[in-house]
C-alpha cells in the first residue's frame, strides 16, 4: 500500500514534470505556430535567473517565482521585436531562426558566467513521509503549482478580454485587425507569456536540476513530443499528452528501468502520432481550450 | 566592405597558398604539442579546465627552456562535444599541423574515434581521462585512473563503513556500462551483494521512479557512475526525498565536472568518491602546482580535479620522455615512456607501466563536506590491474585494440 502511494505520487510528479516543462511551448508553437527550438534554453535561463539570484542574496521563492518569470518573460519580448515577428507565417524560417537563438543564448551565458556556475540552493521544504518511503515535499509543491498555471492560462484566456482578443488574433489576424486589434502588440504580448511561462519552469525546475548553460537540449525533445502528442488546443491537450506520455514513461521506469522508460514514451507517441496525425485534441476534446 | 566572388576567390586561395609556408615554419622551429578537447558544448564542463592545466603545462615546459632547446608550440582544438569534429581535428593535427604528440579525447567515444586515425599517422597519443580501462594500443598512452584503482578501492571501504547490500545507478554507454561491470564484481569478490543495476540515458532528469525501486529494495548503499549535467537531478532528488541521510552514496564519476558545486552543501555532505587526485593532497608539488595557477587564472579558477592533473601530468610525463629520448621521433619517446617513466606531479609520482601503456598511480578517497573534498582514505602506487589481465604489450607491442569494447565477460573477465 505505501509502495503503491510512493509509486503513484512519482508518476503523478513526472506527468506533472512534463506538463511544467511543455506548458511555455504549447503557448509559442501550439497557439503562436512559432516553433521555438530556443525553448529548452528559456528555461535554462530561467535556472540560471534562480542561480545567479540566490547567489547575490535574493530569497529563493522571490527569484523563483517572481524573477525567473519576469527575465526570460522580458528575453522573450525583445526576441520577439527583433526575430520572430518577421517570420510569422513562416515556420521553416521560425525553425532556423530560433535554433540559432538557441545557440546563441548558450554561447552568451557560457561566455557571461563560464561552463558552470556554483550554487547554494537545495529544494526548500521538507520530506513527505508514506510508510517505509519518503518523497520530497518540493515535488508536491510543483505538483500544486502546475495545477495553479493551468488554472490561471485557463482563466486569462477564457475569461479576459486579453485573453479573448488573443484567442481571435491567433485564429484569423486580419479579421482581428480590420476589428482594431493592435495584432502585433498581440503577438507581442502572447510571446512574452509563453516565454514568461517558460522561465517560471525553469526557476521551479532550479532546486532539483542541475542548472548548466547546455541543460536545455535535455528538456527540448519531451516538450516538442508532449505538445504534438496534445494537439491543437493548448490547455487539454499539453494536459492529456503530459498524462499520457509522462504516465508510460513513469510506468516502465518503475517496471523495467529508464532506459525502457525513454523508449516506452517514443514508441507511444511514434503510435499515438500514427493514429491521431493531428494529435489527441484532433480527435477529443476538440472544442477544449 | 562588400565581398566580391573574386575577392572571395583570390582571398581563399592566397590563403591555401599561405597555410604550407606556415605549417613547415613550425614544422622547422617548434616542437608541436596538440590539444583537443570538448571547450563547449554539454562536455565543456570537463573539458574547461583540462584546457586551462593544458595550457599551463605548455608554459612550465617552455618556462624550463623548452625542450631539447626548441619552443613547444600549444595547437588547441575545440571538438565543441561533437564526435565528428574528434576526427576531422585529429587529422588535422597529425596530418596538417604534423603534431609530435596529440593529447585528446574526454568520453570514451571521442578516445575511440581518434585512436585509430592517430596510429595510422603514428601521431604519439595520451588519453589523460579516467576510463573504464582496457585499450591496449602500443601508440596510445592512457593515463588517467581505471577501474582496478578506484572501483577496486572504495568498495570495500565504502561497505566496510555502511553495508554489503549494494544498488548500481550508472550512465547508459560504454564507460557507465563496462564500470557497472566492474562494480559488480569487486562488490561480490568483496562478500556483497547487488540489488540491482539501473542505467540511465544522459537526457533523463527525472529519477522519481528509481528512487522508488532504491527505497523497496533497501540497500546498505548506492554506488553511481552517472554521468553528465542531466544526472546531476538525481544526487539533487535523492537529498530531496530525505535519502541521503538514510542511504549514502559512492561514485565513481560525481566530482569530476565539478559536480559538488552543481549542487548545495546539504545535498552532497557525505558522498563519497575515488579518484587519482584530490586538491586536499598534502604534498609541497601539490601545493606549489595549485598557487602558482590560483596566480594565473585568480580566485575563481577552476575546481582540480582527476581529469584537469592528468592533463598536466600526461603532458610532463610526455616532456621527460623527449629529454630521455633526445629526440621527439616516436619511437625513441615510446620506448623511453614504456621503460618504466615516473614524474613526480602534484598528485604524487605517475608511472607508465609498460605492459599496458597504462599509469600506476596514487590513489585517494575523498569525502564531500560543504562543497569541498576531504580526503579520508589513500593507496600508493595502484597498478593498472583490469587492463594487465589483458594487454600485454611487452609481448606484442604491435596491438591497438579496445579490449573492453563488448563488457568484461567477451574480454575473458568473469
Amino acid at each position: 500500500m505505501d509502495l503503491f502511494v510512493a509509486v503513484t505520487f512519482q508518476l503523478v510528479y513526472g506527468i506533472a514534470n512534463l506538463a511544467l516543462i511543455s506548458l511555455g511551448l504549447a503557448i509559442i508553437f501550439g497557439m503562436m505556430r512559432v516553433i521555438n527550438l530556443a525553448h529548452g534554453e528559456f528555461l535554462m535561463l530561467g535556472g540560471y535567473t534562480v542561480v545567479v539570484a540566490t547567489n547575490a542574496g535574493v530569497n529563493i521563492w522571490v527569484a523563483m517565482l517572481i524573477l525567473a518569470p519576469l527575465v526570460v518573460g522580458v528575453i522573450g519580448v525583445i526576441v520577439e521585436r527583433v526575430i520572430i515577428r518577421w517570420l510569422y507565417g513562416r515556420m521553416v524560417d521560425t525553425l532556423l531562426a530560433t535554433w540559432g537563438l538557441s545557440l546563441l543564448l548558450i554561447g552568451l551565458v557560457t561566455s557571461i558566467f563560464g561552463a558552470s556556475t556554483a550554487t547554494t540552493i537545495s529544494p526548500p521544504l521538507g520530506i513527505i513521509r508514506i510508510g517505509d518511503y519518503s518523497a520530497s515535499g518540493y515535488e508536491l509543491f510543483l505538483i500544486g503549482v502546475t495545477l495553479v498555471l493551468f488554472l490561471a492560462v485557463f482563466a486569462t484566456l477564457k475569461l479576459t478580454k486579453l485573453g479573448l482578443v488573443a484567442r481571435g488574433t491567433m485564429q484569423n489576424p486580419e479579421m482581428s485587425s480590420a476589428l482594431g486589434v493592435s495584432t502585433t502588440k498581440i503577438y507581442m504580448i502572447t510571446f512574452g507569456l509563453g516565454a514568461a511561462v517558460t522561465g517560471l519552469a525553469g526557476g521551479l525546475l532550479a532546486p532539483v536540476t542541475g542548472v548548466l548553460p547546455t541543460i536545455g537540449a535535455t528538456y527540448i525533445a519531451k516538450a516538442f513530443i508532449t505538445v504534438i502528442s496534445g494537439g491543437s488546443a493548448i490547455l487539454a491537450g499539453t494536459a492529456a499528452g503530459s498524462i499520457l506520455l509522462g504516465g508510460i514513461n513513469g510506468i516502465f521506469s518503475f517496471l523495467t528501468g529508464p532506459t525502457l522508460g525513454e523508449v516506452a514514451l517514443l514508441v507511444a507517441a511514434i503510435i499515438l502520432l500514427r493514429l491521431m496525425p493531428r494529435g489527441i485534441t484532433g480527435r477529443f476534446f476538440r472544442k477544449s481550450l | 566592405m562588400t565581398l566580391s566572388r573574386r575577392h572571395f576567390v583570390m582571398g581563399s586561395s592566397a590563403l591555401a597558398l599561405a597555410a604550407p609556408a606556415t605549417i613547415a615554419r613550425a614544422q622547422s622551429d617548434n616542437i608541436v604539442f596538440a590539444s583537443i578537447l570538448d571547450l563547449s558544448g554539454g562536455l565543456d564542463i570537463y573539458g574547461a579546465p583540462m584546457a586551462e592545466t593544458t595550457r599551463m603545462a605548455i608554459e612550465d615546459i617552455n618556462a624550463a627552456g623548452g625542450l631539447l632547446g626548441r619552443e613547444v608550440e600549444l595547437k588547441m582544438y575545440d571538438a565543441q562535444s561533437t564526435i565528428q569534429f574528434y576526427t576531422q581535428f585529429a587529422t588535422q593535427a597529425a596530418a596538417g599541423d604534423r603534431a609530435d604528440t596529440v593529447h585528446a579525447g574526454i568520453t570514451s567515444a571521442s578516445r575511440e574515434a581518434i585512436r585509430p586515425t592517430l596510429a595510422r599517422f603514428k601521431t604519439l597519443y595520451f588519453y589523460n581521462t579516467q576510463y573504464e580501462g582496457g585499450v591496449c594500443d602500443y601508440n596510445n598512452f592512457c593515463t588517467g585512473s581505471t577501474p582496478a584503482q578506484t572501483v577496486a578501492k572504495i568498495v570495500p571501504h565504502a561497505m566496510n563503513k555502511w553495508g554489503k547490500k549494494v544498488y548500481i545507478v550508472a550512465a547508459d554507454y560504454n564507460y557507465g556500462q563496462i564500470t557497472a561491470q566492474w562494480m559488480q564484481r569487486f562488490v561480490a569478490e568483496n562478500g556483497g551483494e547487488t540489488l540491482d543495476v539501473e542505467f540511465f540515458p544522459l537526457d533523463v532528469t527525472n529519477f522519481g521512479p528509481t528512487i522508488n525501486k532504491i527505497q523497496t529494495a533497501k540497500p546498505d548503499m548506492v554506488i553511481s557512475a552517472l554521468v553528465g549535467g542531466a544526472h546531476v537531478s538525481f544526487y539533487r532528488q535523492y537529498a530531496a526525498a530525505g535519502m541521503l541521510s538514510e542511504i549514502p552514496i559512492a561514485s565513481t564519476t560525481f566530482g569530476v565536472g565539478n559536480e559538488q558545486k552543481l549542487i548545495s552543501a546539504e545535498e552532497g555532505n557525505g558522498i563519497m568518491a575515488s579518484y587519482g587526485y584530490f586538491e586536499g593532497i598534502d604534498t609541497p608539488a601539490n601545493k606549489d602546482f595549485l598557487s602558482r595557477l590560483e596566480a594565473k587564472l585568480g580566485a575563481d579558477r577552476p575546481v582540480i580535479n582527476e581529469l584537469a592533473i592528468r592533463s598536466y601530468e600526461g603532458a610532463m610525463l610526455w616532456a621527460a620522455a623527449v629529454r630521455e629520448a633526445g629526440t621527439t621521433d616516436r619511437d625513441p619517446v615510446i620506448e623511453a615512456l614504456r621503460s618504466g617513466l615516473s614524474y613526480e606531479g602534484p598528485s604524487g609520482a605517475v608511472t607508465i607501466d609498460g605492459q599496458t601503456n597504462h599509469c600506476s598511480m596514487n590513489v585517494y578517497i575523498g569525502e564531500l563536506a560543504d562543497q569541498e573534498w576531504s580526503i579520508v582514505d589513500s593507496f600508493e602506487n595502484q597498478p593498472p590491474a583490469d587492463t594487465q589481465l589483458v594487454c600485454d604489450l611487452n609481448q606484442n607491442p604491435n596491438q591497438s585494440t579496445f579490449l573492453f569494447e563488448n563488457g568484461l565477460a567477451a574480454a575473458g573477465i568473469e
